[in-house]
């Protein structure tokens, strides 16, 4: 039998081999694929290529994975709706159902029964947009982020607790230099696929990103986002503190709070410490630039927390004033009390106050790089040439049409063409590939009801990615990510659906 | 890949056999070859059609494969080096095309096994069926019957450009698509060429020839690389195939749909083929079999809404 012979293909002497899946024997070159565009060379070792991942609803009640095998028999069993989700990762055009431009064949009089639906787009517009959890400094916005030397992005805007890059989009992936073109498609390509990338930002930090872990920024993995800003903080935090310090400074590059100043501490009755900020009072215990933005303590740049602050004032500054300094994430702390001469001197730490920051801490969520994939399919749909082109557009708008990637809801933005965004980390494994145009390969699905689709003018009677695979022969059954909306239960699917 | 138990021992190798999902459509599929076959009738009827289908199927590309050699070799006009049905199936397909241009047998594999295999299928009493190659379609369309095809340009966008309603009357048998984005190698710039001919075969030859003919050879953006360096036993040797083509311009467009609408306009004077559908990134334009009627490049249908980008326009 055939099964036997696959197994051992015999190599060549220039690293060529025979394939001997089926009678026609490719000879195959490395890195090149044969006739049918299963089977390939890699590295002299005959091997099935992009299977078809297959969600298959049925493993996530069993939890278990099955490994894509070829061996063994087909015991006959056909992947069957609607249990089973065939997603575009490895679709390539390799199944009839999937080739580009097929002719639909009707099996009603007035019906059409074979649509292409599922399909890896090549998008060059395309690229990720980046939310690293962290308040450390990473760069002025705007500033030109790097990977291997070569531009591929910038930094945009700060958000709560992180910080925003724009990586990719055609500018850099093929609007500039050649290689810049190839290293920005190879830092999309692994961010998406959830590897890790360093960025270097003009100005500003080094950092690893890498989807759903935590951040590296200059070497220093980042645990936590901070609590809320320092005034937050103050105010999150001021009644625990009562009584265990006397003044109590939350450093934080945007606004760094102090208590005996606060609102918060004046509800409460904490009187003056005579504490001298540096930095621009914005409202009574709150300031604005304590300090230059870095990766010290609160995303400042202050490695010692007294560099913020003068001389006590000593018309009412106290000897033996407890003083508490901490950051927004509670990662840096400092106790000290004022001497004689006012002047502060760093004591252990009260375990009241080490309890306190383990609160701080407590309350911080874990940072977080988030990758979304953001690409524009809108090309073809523009020139319409469809009897009811506005139609069509508009069942991907109306959610009539939805649109997922690799399984995975998209949100479809608004406005002209399908401008879509996905979660990386919610596709299966190296779902992303790339042509050396360049530009990336994602898979893109579109699901039509065949209500939605006699609504639109009663071409397709069908236009579901359902079909012929069979089970072990190049597909990857995976189970669907438990957060998705099944793909064919549009009900629940379009609730995530933009 | 196979069946546990070969249906029988003379055979060498058992194709994999399936009813697709919708209970309805056979699945065949044999090293590079995949058909999804339809056929109506009475129910006993369509089991014994799909079981002599199989059967007509089971070993096709073990012979095929004996005459590989002879069918990678360009076609001679007036000689057939073959004798397996299908292999002169295909040879009988592109001969009237080798006095002209650089053809082989294989330009028309996918149309000739479709179109073997379909008069397999058509037993007594089967009112309609087709076998769909990989696109590559054998229809079966008796009096009173018709079929409704629905065209698509691209597949990452469900959208219908046209449809064309086949009826007895036609002399329309076989559907074929070719282009670069296929799984077979295309000397043009076509994203989709799609030919509709009184035989499967005659389209998918049709198809090579004509989306051969949708080209810019002179443009610098247009990426090519020798089939043989690709896959080092392609039947189109040295010769450069199409492995990336960059925006186009509109004129660039209409330039290369002109080139191969000449073609196809000719092939249709000579009867050889009944349409045209021919696709270059998001335009089409059609001839014949009620293809007319998809616009030309220069209709203001194709203009498109927004401006091209000043640069960097490659994909989608």
């Amino acid at each position: 039998m055939l099964d036997e012979t696959v197994a051992a293909p015999r190599p060549a002497a220039d690293e060529k081999i025979r394939c001997d899946a089926c009678p026609v024997m490719c000879y195959i070159k490395p890195g090149m694929t044969g006739a049918c565009d299963r089977y390939a060379n890699d590295a002299g070792e005959l091997v099935r290529v992009d299977p078809h991942v297959v969600l298959d609803r049925t493993l996530a009640q069993g939890g278990n994975i099955v490994p894509f095998n070829r061996g063994g028999d087909w015991d006959g069993k056909i992947v069957s709706s609607p249990e089973t989700f065939v997603t575009a990762i490895g679709a390539g055009t390799t199944y009839p159902d999937y080739k580009p431009a097929p002719f639909i064949v009707s099996s009603e009089v007035d019906g059409v029964d074979m649509v292409t639906v599922v399909t890896e787009g090549i998008f060059s517009y395309c690229g990720v947009k980046v939310k690293i959890d962290t308040d450390r400094y990473l760069g002025p916005e705007q500033a030109v982020v790097r990977a291997a030397g070569e531009p591929i992005g910038h930094v945009t805007t700060s958000e709560y607790g992180s910080q925003m890059l724009s990586l990719g989009g055609v500018h850099h992936l093929t609007g500039g230099g050649k290689k810049e073109g190839r290293v920005t498609c190879d830092a999309l390509l692994n961010l998406c696929n959830g590897k890790a990338v360093e960025l270097v930002i003009d100005g500003g930090a080094t950092v690893v990103v890498q989807a759903g872990k935590a951040p590296i920024v200059n070497g220093v993995p980042e645990e936590r986002m901070r609590v809320g800003c320092g005034s937050a903080t103050i105010g999150m935090f001021a009644k625990q503190w009562l009584g265990k310090a006397d003044e109590v400074v939350v450093v934080d590059d945007h606004i760094t709070g102090v208590l005996s100043e606060h609102q918060a501490g004046k509800l409460l009755d904490i009187p003056d410490t005579g504490i001298k900020m540096k930095g621009r009072r914005s409202t009574p215990g709150r300031y604005f630039q304590v300090a230059e933005p870095g990766t010290g303590w609160g995303g400042t740049n202050i490695s010692d927390p007294l560099s913020i602050i003068g001389p006590f004032d000593a018309k009412v500054a106290k000897a033996g004033t407890r003083l508490f300094f901490i950051s927004t994430t509670g990662e840096h702390s400092a106790y000290y009390e004022l001497d004689e001469t006012l002047a502060p001197v760093e004591k252990p730490m009260p375990e009241d106050l080490m309890a306190s920051t383990e609160r701080v801490k407590e309350n911080c969520e874990p940072a977080l790089c988030t990758v979304l994939f953001m690409a524009g399919a809108g090309g073809s749909l523009r020139s319409g040439v469809t009897e009811n082109p506005v139609r069509l557009t508009r069942s991907v708008k109306d959610a009539l049409t939805y649109v997922t990637s690799g399984g995975a809801p998209v949100y479809v933005y608004p406005g002209g063409g399908i401008t879509f965004m996905v979660d990386v980390t919610r596709l299966p494994e190296n779902a992303f590939g790339y042509v050396p145009t360049p530009a990336l390969v994602a898979p893109i699905e579109f699901t039509l009801k065949l209500s939605d689709y006699e609504a639109l003018g009663g071409h397709m009677s069908e236009v579901r990615p359902l079909a012929s695979i069979p089970q072990g022969d190049g597909t990857r059954p995976v189970a669907p990510i438990s957060d998705n909306p099944w793909p064919l239960a549009p009900q629940t699917a379009k609730r995530s659906h933009g | 890949m196979t069946r546990a138990t070969p249906p029988s021992p003379s055979i060498r190798r058992a194709p994999q056999v399936a009813l697709l999902a919708d209970g309805h459509r056979l699945h065949l599929q044999d090293g590079p070859i995949d058909l999804v076959i339809e056929a109506v009738g009475a129910e006993d009827v369509v089991r014994a059609a799909y079981a002599a289908a199989t059967e007509r199927f089971s070993g096709l590309l073990d012979a095929l494969c004996d005459e590989l050699p002879a069918l990678r070799a360009a076609a001679s006009p007036d000689f057939c080096p073959v004798s397996g049905p299908v292999a002169r199936r295909m040879w009988q397909a592109v001969a009237p095309f080798a006095g002209e241009v650089f053809i082989t047998p294989m330009a028309a594999v996918a149309g000739a096994v479709a179109e073997d295999v379909l008069q397999a299928l058509v037993l007594p009493g089967i009112s309609r069926a087709y076998v769909n190659n990989g696109g590559d379609i054998a229809l079966y369309l008796p009096e009173g019957a018709s079929f409704t095809v629905g065209l698509v340009d691209r597949p990452d966008q469900p959208r219908i450009i046209g449809t064309a309603v086949l009826s007895f009357d036609s002399p329309v048998r076989g559907v074929a698509t070719s282009g670069w984005r296929g799984r077979s190698f295309s000397l043009g710039i076509a994203d989709a060429v799609t030919i509709l001919a009184p035989t499967a075969a005659q389209a998918d030859a049709a198809a090579t020839v004509v989306a051969n003919a949708v080209d810019l050879p002179r443009h610098p953006g247009i990426v090519r690389t020798q089939a043989n360096d690709l896959q080092p036993e392609s039947d189109l040797g040295a010769r450069l195939v199409t492995r990336a083509v960059p925006a186009l311009t509109a004129g660039e467009r209409a330039e290369a749909l002109e080139a191969g609408l000449a073609v196809a306009r000719d092939l249709m004077r000579r009867g050889r083929i009944s349409g045209a559908a021919l696709h270059v990134q998001g335009e089409t334009v059609g001839t014949g079999a009620g293809l007319d009627s998809l616009s030309s490049p220069a209709g203001a249908a194709f203009i498109p809404v927004t401006p091209q980008p000043q640069q960097g326009r490659t994909h989608a």
